[in-house]
């Protein structure tokens, strides 16, 4: 049940999002001009400072995953139908979790625009680990998004959930952050070390237990009343 | 697990919102084959009542019982409750099929999709059942989300103002409806304005205002009359 429902709410998002591709557009196209105002700051002579393209790349994700958590939300406001998926028999972990993927492909989506981008504009040589590069940032978009997605869920009923959500958001998923910025730099270190990046990896996993495990405890009380 | 109830007992319910008291002390019974209509003004806490029934809310003191049952068996309970709401629970981007499919899915049903077919079917929707919630009329959305309400034959419907937006055919289908549940030993709590609609069709009305049942009747007739002399006096 728990599974069948996980799919099932995943499987309806992105058919929604197929069919209006709102939030897909509006997230990459403000993740993208975010890198290009970096960029046109930031670069000089065809270079940046060492470590800024890992900064800019964090920073879009972290701006361009609000918006997505917020209009997600803002969906599902709309009609009501949070409320009808709180009125299924299935458990409310399986709610959660299937919103948490949903947005998790989303902002996967917009980093496999966003950091071959990153990387060509800040001449930040990210691409050359392949393997560390998605771990680091697959494992450091479900931390940012375990937090946002309860947030937002939380937020959902609140007059100023716009201004609340990344208020709460940042400084939860400030650790978060710092732990994918250092993991990315030390991916795109001339000389790699390995060991550097499995430590900040470590430190991502961690978090993402942490924050998983605690979302998933407190949203049944959360969204009962 | 799958759970049944014969009866919904509630027993001195209040809700409180801060300071407000949007229900106070209300108690009664309803079983099956019964249904029972919420009548009152605006504020009268109808919506919130039904929210309690449906195990969205706590009561901030008193008891829900579903047969044997209490509140607290919620995920379980949930499987036998349906509930139209005043807004219609539906997304708009997915046509009528998948959204009954979708909710059906959710409420453990295995075949959903044809169950949502067969949903559309009897809402005399079958030739929409393809297009986009967004591109029907209100009264068929209406239709639309009652079916989504009663895809999983709950034990228990609950209906706030299920009238609204239907044209008459659709308003005679729903009463039609309303009456096969009853028939098959669902229990239907709605709540409506319509007074008119409601008069031969429920066999119990309580009248609220202000939180509180100001006066519970069986079998009611003259409807209209009863609700402007208990809201008026009271």
């Amino acid at each position: 049940m728990m599974l069948r429902a996980i799919w099932l709410i995943v499987r309806k998002d992105l058919t929604v999002e197929v069919r209006s591709r709102e939030l897909a557009y509006t997230t990459l196209f403000f993740a993208l001009s975010c890198v290009l105002v970096f960029a046109f700051s930031l670069v000089q002579e065809g270079r940046a400072a060492d470590g800024v393209g890992p900064g800019v790349l964090w920073m879009a994700i972290m701006f361009a995953g609000n918006l997505a958590l917020g209009r997600t939300f803002e969906r599902e406001r709309q009609a009501e139908t949070l409320r009808a998926l709180m009125l299924v028999p299935a458990p409310r972990e399986a709610v959660y979790l299937g919103k948490l993927t949903g947005i998790v492909l989303l902002l996967a989506l917009t980093e496999a625009v966003l950091v071959p981008i990153v990387a060509f504009l800040f001449q930040a040589e990210m691409l050359a680990h392949p393997f560390w590069l998605i771990s680091v940032v697959a494992t450091g978009t479900i931390g940012f998004a375990a937090v946002g997605t309860l947030f937002a869920a939380m937020l959902v009923r609140a007059r100023s959930r716009d201004v609340l959500l990344p208020v709460l958001l940042y400084p939860i998923t400030v650790p978060v952050i710092i732990a994918g910025v250092r993991g990315t730099v030390a991916i795109a270190q001339p000389e790699f070390d390995a060991e550097v990046v499995r430590f900040w990896l470590t430190l991502l996993v961690a978090f993402d237990v942490v924050f998983v495990t605690l979302a998933l405890w407190t949203f049944e009380p959360v969204m009962t009343d | 697990m799958s759970v049944d109830f014969d009866e919904v007992a509630v027993e001195d319910v209040s809700r409180h919102f801060g300071r407000r008291r949007a229900v106070s002390r209300v108690t009664f019974r309803v079983s099956r084959g019964m249904i029972l209509g919420l009548l009152g003004p605006n504020g009268a806490g109808k919506s919130t009542l039904l929210a309690m029934l449906a195990t969205l809310l706590r009561p901030s003191s008193g008891n829900i019982r579903y047969g044997a049952l209490d509140s607290s068996a919620r995920a379980s309970l949930r499987a036998r409750i349906g509930v139209l709401g005043h807004d219609l629970f539906l997304y708009p981007e997915l046509t009528a099929r998948e959204n009954l499919a979708f909710f059906g899915g959710l409420y453990g049903i295995a075949d959903s999709d044809s169950r949502a077919r067969t949903a559309l079917e009897r809402a005399g929707l079958d030739a929409r059942r393809d297009d986009p919630v967004a591109s029907l009329s209100r009264g068929m959305r209406q239709r639309v989300a009652l079916e989504r309400a009663l895809i999983h034959d709950p034990r228990l419907a609950l209906l706030d103002e299920p009238f609204t937006g239907l044209d008459d055919a659709s308003t005679e289908a729903l009463l039609a409806r309303l009456r096969s549940l009853r028939d098959g030993g669902a229990i239907v709590i709605l709540a409506t304005h319509d007074l008119d609609l409601a008069e031969g069709l429920l066999d119990h009305a309580l009248f609220l205002r202000e939180g509180k049942v100001i006066q519970a009747m069986a079998a009611p007739g003259g409807l209209r009359a009863t609700y402007r002399h208990v809201i008026g006096r009271s």
